[in-house]
């Protein structure tokens, strides 16, 4: 619906309006805790629960060590468990009772050092361990994987050394990790987490809060007056635009300084990308709101429509090339996944231009396309 | 009788000169997708408003008012038919309308979170209100609705009487040539009613504003200059409301018998040829016959042996409805109430208080929902709450129902607290919930079914009590029906019906009839009447000051006090004076609330 071309009402008195607007949404901010919880209090509690919940590093892992004719040299290879942080070794002697904690779940892996160990380490052929995994879990199965055979490789070069030995004819691999360099895998998650957290209170918040008014009955009363739809979604993206920033800044916040996740790119550049991609998730909240005309639903929609799909799809947990085809076409309308692309970078590598670029242009482009689809199927009248 | 006489008149076109009506309707027709179905929300409808003139767009819930009222504000488009406000073209410019035009929602469109100083800062933003003219103007509207002491309190925190008047001051923030409101009346107390009708008619005739007011309430048809009268989604008459009820004259009659209580004399007036309508007024009964008779012919009615005294009256505009709907039966109205025993409970005769109410209180944070309230029930007797919406009734009930743990107090219904013995207490009550809470996809049968077996019934015994139901309500043609597309007439039978598969010696009813006709709801009086006949102990609440008439005792309800109570005749015997010789339940009601807010004062 448009309006006439000719309003003789002049740009002062639509400024009024949205202003009237504006202030009525700050009363209601103030008033009403709950829109201050979404955009504040959601952030920190949902940080704090996947930050600290959500590792893909292995820790602690509860292993059983079984050693069945303990010695000098078995004592060293099993010291070398003891003394890493990645595992929490149990030493037992029979193969059957370790199997039997593998069982009941009480270790994730077991491994077996036969009594022939120190024979067949001094004898000519290559020493042999057995290593059993829980695969349930493919990926820790993975990384246990890994981390034992990092301790047996350190343990030979230190038994080599001792007995004064070059270490073997091995080729040395030199691993240099880049850009994370402690390889925790919290400062990849946490800038990703920011982005999906922005995906959900800034659709949550302006899907609630519009069909809040349709609930009530404001929004009837509003339609009947002269303001124009232009000016009721202004009133709307602006206030819940800075809060949502605030929440923004509040979850940057939390990174750097509870989770020490190392910020190296532009906050300019940030604040830019973080307000395009604060308006995308605004605009998918106002066009939830076009259909839902309950807070119930709304909330219900803006849960399935934006965070999962994000959670899942962005990037930010599973790694997007490993996807089918198919499923990697899908990732290219989600939002987040390019905001996710431009936080890990900002964080993690620093302000790196081909990738804001790209980034930035594509939640341009999704910006643009929601608030025009916004303004195309919101109109001046009920149904 | 004419029955014509109410219809309205067609304007054509060609008339529509230079001296045009503000409004002009012509073919309106709006049809709602439900699901698969499609319904009719208005049909055909063709009418006008003149200008400076208060016209009342009267029917009950469901007829298609506020659909209508959505349409001339330019909410809504219709699927054909034309609609021109102020000589505008709403299809086709409904924002201008919108700048021209004042339009107050249902439930007074406020933000109940703002204060009303925001609330009139918003509107007054919104209709771009110079800043400079705004302290006149917000003086004046003080003024006008009395809330000038109340401008710093939150809108959630008003009376629903002081939210209507806010409601009407924002919509009035800039005066709008034509004001439009959309149930403006409903659910509000009837001196907040009153008032409210003083500043329509103080708008009406100091500024030249032209309303067009909604309201299920038909005695408001008199208040107004013109009346469209809307039913069913159909324009049933547009005229001046005493030309609707001029042709009734020497038709309505208010009877007394020296022999039978006034239930008695209505049940046997009800459905006898010639009988148009047959209420209860306070100890009397109001007859509307279908042709014009001498007063001594009246008793003929029931023969000699009632005594009768007879008095003619003058036709009020409800009786013309009455009149005029008859004309357009519908299946829903047709069938009346079988006359035996319709609860089937065996009468057990026996005497004393069934619920007593001590010093109940009820509080909500720092609100006081109910407070130090006191009334019994007694055996077999109608008990009526009646009250406004937010009067505390809904509370009163919800604690007696065991719902609602009460603050302080106590409550005893049928000699248990329901809280501690619910099991025992609630197998002999029936509740009937104010919405629908049916299951609306199953059909009679199984809705029948279900409740019988949430009750406990087995057997032959439950198979008895679903004949009894199908047959004793008229449910039988509609047994294989999904509940959810019955007519609102069924479904409240339905519900009633479901509430009594245990057979229980008390019901509780929570505004039974809101959203039915006037036929229909007096069709439900005559099952209600019956069962209390069979010694079922009956609590209702109401906000329709002409249902409390059939009670045989009530309470008056306001803000969570009970004012006053006793039978209708009792509460309007304490408020005859030589202004009032016959005053109205209505009329009482105003003088308990201003007398009661002189002695807080």
């Amino acid at each position: 619906m448009k309006g006439p071309r000719h309003s003789d009402s002049p740009s002062q008195k639509r400024l009024m309006r949205l202003g009237g607007l504006i202030r009525k949404e700050a009363h209601q901010i103030v008033r009403d805790p709950s829109s201050i919880a979404i955009a504040f209090v959601l952030p920190v509690i949902l940080l704090l629960l996947f930050g600290y919940g959500v590792s893909l590093d292995a820790e602690h892992v509860p292993i059983a060590i079984v050693v069945e004719q303990p010695g000098r040299e078995t004592a060293g290879f099993v010291a070398g468990f003891q003394h890493s942080p990645y595992f929490a070794p149990e030493i037992m002697h029979t193969i059957q009772r370790a199997e039997q904690a593998l069982m009941h779940r009480e270790v994730d892996g077991i491994v077996w050092l036969r009594s022939n160990f120190a024979q067949e380490l001094l004898g000519p052929g290559p020493a042999t361990i057995g290593l059993i995994v829980n695969g349930v879990n493919a990926n820790q199965a993975r990384i246990i994987e890994g981390y034992v055979k990092g301790v047996w490789s350190r343990w030979l070069k230190h038994t080599a050394l001792d007995q004064g030995m070059t270490p073997g004819p091995t080729v040395a691999v030199e691993q240099r990790i880049w850009f994370n360099a402690e390889m925790r895998s919290r400062n990849f998650l946490v800038p990703g987490l920011i982005a999906i957290i922005m995906t959900l209170i800034g659709a949550l918040l302006t899907a609630m809060v519009v069909a809040r008014e349709w609930e009530r009955g404001t929004m009837e009363a509003l339609m009947v007056t002269p303001v124009r739809i232009q000016e009721i979604l202004l009133g709307k993206i602006i206030p819940y635009f800075i809060l949502g920033m605030g929440g923004m800044a509040v979850s940057v916040a939390m990174a750097v300084w509870v989770f020490e996740v190392p910020f190296r790119g532009s906050y300019g550049v940030l604040f830019v990308t973080a307000a395009l991609f604060l308006l995308t998730a605004l605009a998918m909240g106002l066009l939830i709101s076009v259909v839902a005309k309950n807070q119930f639903v709304a909330g219900q929609i803006a849960i399935i429509a934006t965070f999962l799909p994000a959670f899942i799809l962005s990037g930010f947990l599973f790694d997007i090339g490993s996807m089918p085809k198919a499923v990697q076409m899908v990732t290219y309308i989600i939002a987040a996944r390019y905001f996710v692309n431009i936080l890990q970078s900002l964080f993690l590598a620093g302000t790196v231009w081909t990738v804001v670029i790209y980034n930035a242009l594509a939640l341009g482009i999704m910006c643009l396309f929601f608030l025009f689809l916004v303004r195309k199927r919101m109109k001046k009248r009920l149904e | 009788m004419d029955r014509n006489a109410g219809r309205a008149e067609v304007h054509t076109q060609a008339d529509a000169g230079q001296d045009s009506p503000l409004l002009e309707m012509a073919g309106v027709t709006k049809h709602f997708e439900s699901g698969k179905r499609s319904v009719t929300a208005l049909q055909d409808i063709t009418a006008q408003v003149q200008k400076g003139v208060v016209t009342g767009l009267i029917g009950p819930d469901g007829a298609g008012k506020t659909t209508l009222m959505r349409l001339i504000a330019g909410l809504l488009l219709p699927d054909s038919g034309t609609l021109k406000v102020l000589g505008l073209n709403v299809i086709r410019d409904p924002l201008q309308v919108q700048a021209a035009i004042g339009y107050m929602p249902q439930h007074f469109g406020l933000y109940e979170d703002l204060t009303v100083q925001e609330n009139l800062d918003l509107y007054a933003d919104l209709q771009g209100v110079p800043r400079s003219d705004r302290p006149a103007r917000y003086e004046g509207l003080m003024q006008m609705t009395g809330l000038g002491p109340f401008t710093a309190r939150l809108a959630g925190r008003l009376s629903g009487g002081m939210k209507q008047k806010l409601g009407l001051a924002c919509t009035l923030i800039k005066p709008p040539a034509f004001l439009l409101l959309d149930e403006p009346t409903v659910g509000v107390d009837p001196v907040s009613r009153r008032e409210l009708w003083q500043i329509v008619y103080q708008l009406v005739e100091e500024q030249g504003m032209s309303v067009l007011l909604s309201t299920a309430y038909l005695d408001e048809a008199e208040r107004c200059q013109q009346v469209v009268l809307l039913h069913q989604g159909v324009v049933l008459g547009q005229d001046a409301p005493s030309v609707f009820s001029n042709p009734l004259q020497n038709q309505a009659f208010l009877l007394s018998s020296k022999r039978w209580g006034r239930r008695q004399i209505r049940k046997q007036l009800h459905g006898k040829p010639g009988v148009l309508d047959a209420t209860i007024s306070g100890d009397r009964v109001r007859l509307v016959t279908d042709s014009p008779m001498e007063p001594e012919k009246v008793t003929d009615f029931l023969g000699p042996d009632a005594e009768l005294t007879v008095t003619p009256v003058s036709p009020r505009f409800e009786d013309a409805f009455i009149a005029l709907i008859k004309d357009h039966t519908d299946t829903e109205t047709e069938a009346p109430p079988k006359q035996e025993s319709p609860s089937g409970v065996s009468a057990k005769s026996k005497d004393g208080d069934v619920i007593v109410v001590e010093d109940v209180d009820r509080r909500f944070g720092d609100f006081m929902a109910v407070k130090g309230i006191h009334f019994r029930v007694r055996h077999g007797e109608i008990f009526g709450l009646l009250g406004a919406n937010g009067a505390g009734k809904s509370t009163t009930f919800r604690m007696l129902c065991g719902l609602l743990p009460p603050s302080g107090g106590r409550l005893t219904v049928a000699g248990e607290d329901l809280r501690a013995a619910p099991a025992r207490a609630r197998a002999r009550i029936g509740y009937m919930a104010q919405k629908f809470s049916l299951y609306s996809g199953l059909n009679v049968l199984q809705n029948l079914r279900f409740f019988s077996s949430a009750y406990g019934l087995r057997g032959p015994q439950r198979k008895d009590r679903i004949d009894w139901a199908l047959t004793s309500f008229g449910l039988e043609p509609m047994a294989d029906m999904p509940s959810g597309n019955l007519p609102l007439g069924f479904k409240k039978r339905l519900a009633l019906a479901a509430a009594l598969m245990h057979e229980p010696d008390i019901l509780f009813l929570d505004e039974p009839t809101s959203g039915v006709d006037p036929v229909a709801r007096r069709e439900f009086w005559q099952r209600i009447t019956q069962l209390a006949d069979a010694r079922v102990t009956i609590l209702v609440t109401t906000h329709f000051m002409e249902e409390a008439e059939y009670c045989d005792r009530l309470v008056i309800m306001a803000q969570g006090e009970i004012l006053g109570g006793g039978t209708p005749a009792q509460i309007k015997d304490r408020y005859r004076s030589d202004e009032r010789p016959d005053p109205s339940l209505e009329d009482a009601f105003i003088a308990m609330i201003t007398s009661d807010s002189e002695e807080a004062a």
